[in-house]
């Protein structure tokens, strides 16, 4: 039964995330590089270094740190960020909301655009103009989400200032937000010029984001639904006096939605993957650019949190995936 | 009815010629591009006009010289410390190159060997890398490799390192599923029968099927290599100082994008074409090398 | 009396120009109202071709070459394609040969019964899904209601067969088309299936097209048959005619083919190889006087 496959699935989440931990854990300590070596001002006595050190439980033996942080993760206490010095749980879950809203918002504009190119595509199938549309996805593909986010820059931010390339929102716009959310809270509460306003900051980022995935859902989308439109019940319905756009939107494109959400639904990680280079280059206050500034400052608490984060998310989306193709297709449903 | 004509068998030499046209024009263009690009490379100490790590401070952020203020010395401008944009690409390429070609190989090698182990003896051999390829590709790449590089320090042996480490597991699971699919067919079975080792087989039979594969594997992962060093470039993990690489000219560019926006623009440039030309390379063989193989 | 069908000197190629497949010579036929006519050859014959190229569903790569396809008076193959597509699944309706893949597998039985109903009789929904369990009613389905609320894959292939029957009767057509519909089922289910559509004619007043090879089935339900081999008509007639006294000597050897139970088996003799190479040459020799054009 499917879904006491995805129970299963969720059973064993808690040993994979186990593994994570002990192998991001054990790969930092390895780390030639000192944090603290790195945050002390010159001049501090070594006393002081010992302090630090022993405040951090830097000091103790790599399998004592192990089991002293795990525990206290298990009761929501990630650590202190060496760098930032606040606590690691509320460091990550203030800078969450605006990578979730971004990465929210490319999905949007990823499978709006993939399916209107598909569904182009396989509109004028056999034509020349097929065999451009294919082209296009090849190109839009073969470019990383990080290439895009320059050229965009590049493009809308420097040669034709349209947009702003940097951080979430304009710093002289007065707003006080009560979550963090701040789109989808300026939205609810009906401030659409601040909308409009966080939009223009992200367009950029989002879009950078949604292109190769837009692309790769066009492909999957197109294969699947010209496979599909060749199905015996699609011609039959040609039959039965139902023209061709038609029968492409009723019966073909829920059939064709299946594969694609299957096959290109976990790559949907890869863009979540990708917010830690578009974020830095569009320098956007989310967990993906504090990340790479986490990194470079060897701060593993703050590390440690952050890829735990990643990797729930990346855990949740595949399941998340894997439970809309089961309610997209009856077939799965049963038995 | 049509007639079907006995058709004679194909000599060798129309085979390839065969191959590429199959392969269209994916081929062609791809191979022109990264053909152009590796003479780039290897010619480069001939073409470029100025040595790159050479500076000249009085010339500095000068624009190419079809915009206003350009000058014919510098064809592609300069950047911050005076340096020639366009001599800098080209010894960039040459770098790439070998960042790619090494990379690619190792990352294959490694790669195709655990795919062939766990393909050929199955098992409890397949299950435990099957196992360890899921959980290696679980990691975001981007942040593997990030900690990775951070863990050997800044250079190009770390963007290498970072490369192969990530994604061996490509050539891996390719390998193993070709290997499996190999090994049921008729012919294996018949070698077996033969009394032919399991090393035998795999020189004499899998080997030769799995190259085309391969091939088009490497193409797409030496398209792979140039991003992952631009990634690294920007996380200041890829090479220091003077040596000229795309990424790091691209980082150099990204601080001065208003004043000077060519400098990173130039760099994208190159990045996009040998990118899509390795693409377009990998496709192209993929559909010469796929109809010839497959029996 | 105008026939509900007429097909007059059809001519239907396959492929690219140059190197196209003749699957219709000439074809010609007449389906009166009412009337079952068999539509009887071997694999390749073209009879599906024909029953394709009524309802508009010949494949892409398709030239038709001359003639015409006449309902009720009116051509098809002339007829603005809106107009064609009004006719089609009203008027002229199709029961297809695979039951297992001629129905849409993610939508409910009922939604795939009614939005025929909505579209061409312009039923509310409600009263579209009250038809759909009427006509779920006359097909011997029990507990209609119940059938509405299931997909395809939860009902067995002879009631998916069934489903395809109803919606070819749904809206009264005048013409309906079976395409091999028995040939995908056994032979117990196949009676019922006979049995079935010929309740349904009766019961709606269609005219039927029963494209099969199956003589046996012809036997049964076909008062008419037509005989078609390479493309072109060799024999038509009452079916009790034909199969009494067969006039061509290819109707003689495809009944000599046929098992019968009132014949022992070693009577059976295969079509001579001879009568077919001859009927091929035949039909060549047709398509060498039509490329030549007019004399």
């Amino acid at each position: 039964m499917r879904w006491g496959e995805i129970i299963r699935r969720l059973v064993l989440i808690p040993p994979t995330l186990f593994g994570v931990c002990v192998i991001v854990f054990v790969l930092l300590r390895v780390v030639p590089g000192d944090p603290i070596a790195m945050m002390i001002s010159p001049g501090a006595s070594a006393a002081d270094i010992e302090r630090l050190r022993a405040f951090y439980g830097l000091d103790q033996s790599i399998p004592q740190q192990f089991i002293t942080w795990f525990g206290q993760a298990l009761s929501g206490n990630f650590g202190r960020s060496i760098s930032l010095h606040q606590n690691v749980f509320e460091l990550v879950l203030a800078r969450l909301p605006a990578t979730l809203e971004l990465s929210a918002l490319a999905t949007l504009i990823a499978v709006a655009l993939g399916t209107i190119v598909a569904l182009t595509g396989v509109y004028v199938r056999g034509r020349r103009a097929e065999w451009a549309i294919d082209g296009g996805i090849g190109v839009f593909l073969a470019i990383p989400d990080f290439l895009w986010a320059l050229i965009l820059l590049l493009l809308f931010g420097v040669l034709i200032p349209l947009l702003p390339i940097t951080g979430r929102i304009d710093p002289q716009l007065d707003v006080a937000f009560q979550t963090n959310f701040y789109l989808i809270e300026s939205l609810l509460t009906g401030r659409l010029d601040v909308a409009a306003a966080l939009l223009q900051h992200m367009i950029l980022p989002a879009v950078a984001l949604a292109l190769p995935f837009a692309a790769l859902v066009a492909r999957i989308l197109k294969a699947s639904l010209s496979e599909a439109e060749d199905q015996d019940y699609a011609q039959i319905a040609r039959a039965r006096g139902f023209s061709r756009p038609a029968i492409l939107l009723r019966e073909v494109f829920p059939n064709a939605l299946i594969p694609t959400v299957a096959l290109g639904g976990v790559q949907i990680t890869l863009l979540l993957g990708g917010t830690v280079l578009v974020e830095r280059i569009f320098s956007y206050e989310g967990i993906g650019n504090m990340a790479i500034d986490a990194v470079i400052n060897r701060d593993f608490p703050l590390i440690q949190g952050l890829i735990l984060t990643f990797a729930v998310l990346f855990i949740a989306l595949n399941l998340a995936i894997d439970v809309l193709v089961t309610l997209l297709d009856p077939r799965l449903r049963h038995g | 009815m049509v007639d079907l004509a006995v058709s004679s068998p194909i000599e060798p030499s129309s085979r390839w010629l065969a191959g590429f046209v199959r392969g269209g024009q994916r081929l062609w263009i791809g191979s022109a591009l990264v053909g152009l690009f590796f003479l780039v490379a290897l010619l480069a100490p001939l073409l470029a006009p100025h040595d790159p790590i050479e500076q000249d401070l009085l010339s500095a952020q000068l624009p190419p010289v079809w915009m206003q203020g350009g000058e014919a010395t510098f064809p592609l401008g300069t950047d911050s410390l005076g340096r020639c944009v366009l001599s800098r690409l080209m010894y960039a390429a040459r770098t790439a190159v070998a960042v790619a070609l090494i990379a690619a190989s190792l990352a294959a090698v490694i790669g195709i060997a655990f795919g062939l182990i766990a393909g050929m003896f199955g098992g409890w051999i397949d299950q435990f890398v099957s196992r360890l390829i899921d959980v290696w590709m679980a990691f975001p790449p981007v942040l593997l490799s990030i900690v990775l590089a951070a863990v050997i320090g800044a250079g190009l042996t770390s963007v290498i390192a970072a490369i192969v480490v990530v994604d061996w597991t490509r050539f891996a699971r390719v390998v193993r599923a070709e290997t499996m699919v190999q090994l049921q067919r008729d012919y294996a079975s018949a070698a077996r029968a033969l009394g032919l080792s399991r090393g035998q087989i795999l020189r004499l039979e899998i080997l030769p099927n799995l190259v085309p594969l391969i091939v088009t594997l490497f193409a797409v992962e030496m398209g792979i290599a140039i991003l992952v060093e631009v990634i690294l470039s920007f996380v200041g993990i890829s090479v220091a100082g003077d040596v000229a690489t795309w990424g790091g000219m691209i980082v150099e560019g990204r601080q001065i994008v208003y004043q000077a926006p060519w400098i990173m623009a130039l760099p994208i440039g190159c990045v996009i074409l040998s990118v899509i030309g390795f693409n377009l390379l990998g496709d192209g063989l993929r559909a010469a090398l796929d109809p010839v193989q497959r029996r | 009396m105008t026939a509900v069908l007429a097909v007059h000197d059809l001519h239907v190629a396959i492929g690219p120009r140059g190197s196209a497949a003749n699957v219709l010579r000439g074809a010609s036929l007449e389906v009166q109202a009412g009337e079952v006519r068999g539509l009887v050859g071997e694999s390749g014959a073209g009879k599906s071709m024909l029953g394709r190229a009524v309802l508009g569903l010949l494949p892409a790569n398709a030239v038709i070459g001359g003639g015409t396809i006449q309902f009720e008076g009116r051509d098809l193959l002339a007829m603005p394609e809106p107009e064609r597509r009004s006719l089609l699944g009203r008027r002229i309706a199709l029961i297809p040969q695979d039951p297992m893949t001629s129905l849409n597998p993610v939508r409910r039985v009922g939604a795939q019964i009614s939005i025929v109903l909505r579209h061409h009789l312009a039923l509310s929904k409600r009263d579209a899904l009250e038809r759909a369990a009427e006509l779920l009613a006359e097909v011997a389905i029990r507990e209609p209601r119940r059938v509405l609320e299931l997909y395809p894959h939860e009902i067995s292939g002879g009631m998916r067969q069934r489903v395809l029957i109803a919606m070819a009767f749904a809206c009264d057509p005048s013409l309906v088309i079976a395409d091999e519909p028995t040939t995908a089922l056994d032979v117990t289910v196949q009676r019922q299936v006979l049995q079935l559509v010929e309740r349904l004619r009766q019961r709606h007043g269609a005219a039927i097209l029963f494209v099969t090879h199956d003589l046996g089935v012809v036997a049964k339900i076909c008062r008419t048959m037509t005989v078609l081999h390479a493309g072109r008509v060799l024999e038509e007639g009452e079916t009790a005619d034909v199969l009494a006294k067969p006039r061509h000597p290819y109707t003689r050897a495809l009944l000599a083919a046929t098992p019968r139970a009132d014949r022992p088996a070693e009577a059976l003799r295969p079509v001579p190889p001879a009568l077919i190479e001859s009927l091929w040459s035949e039909a060549h020799r047709l398509d060498r006087l039509a490329m030549a054009g007019p004399a």
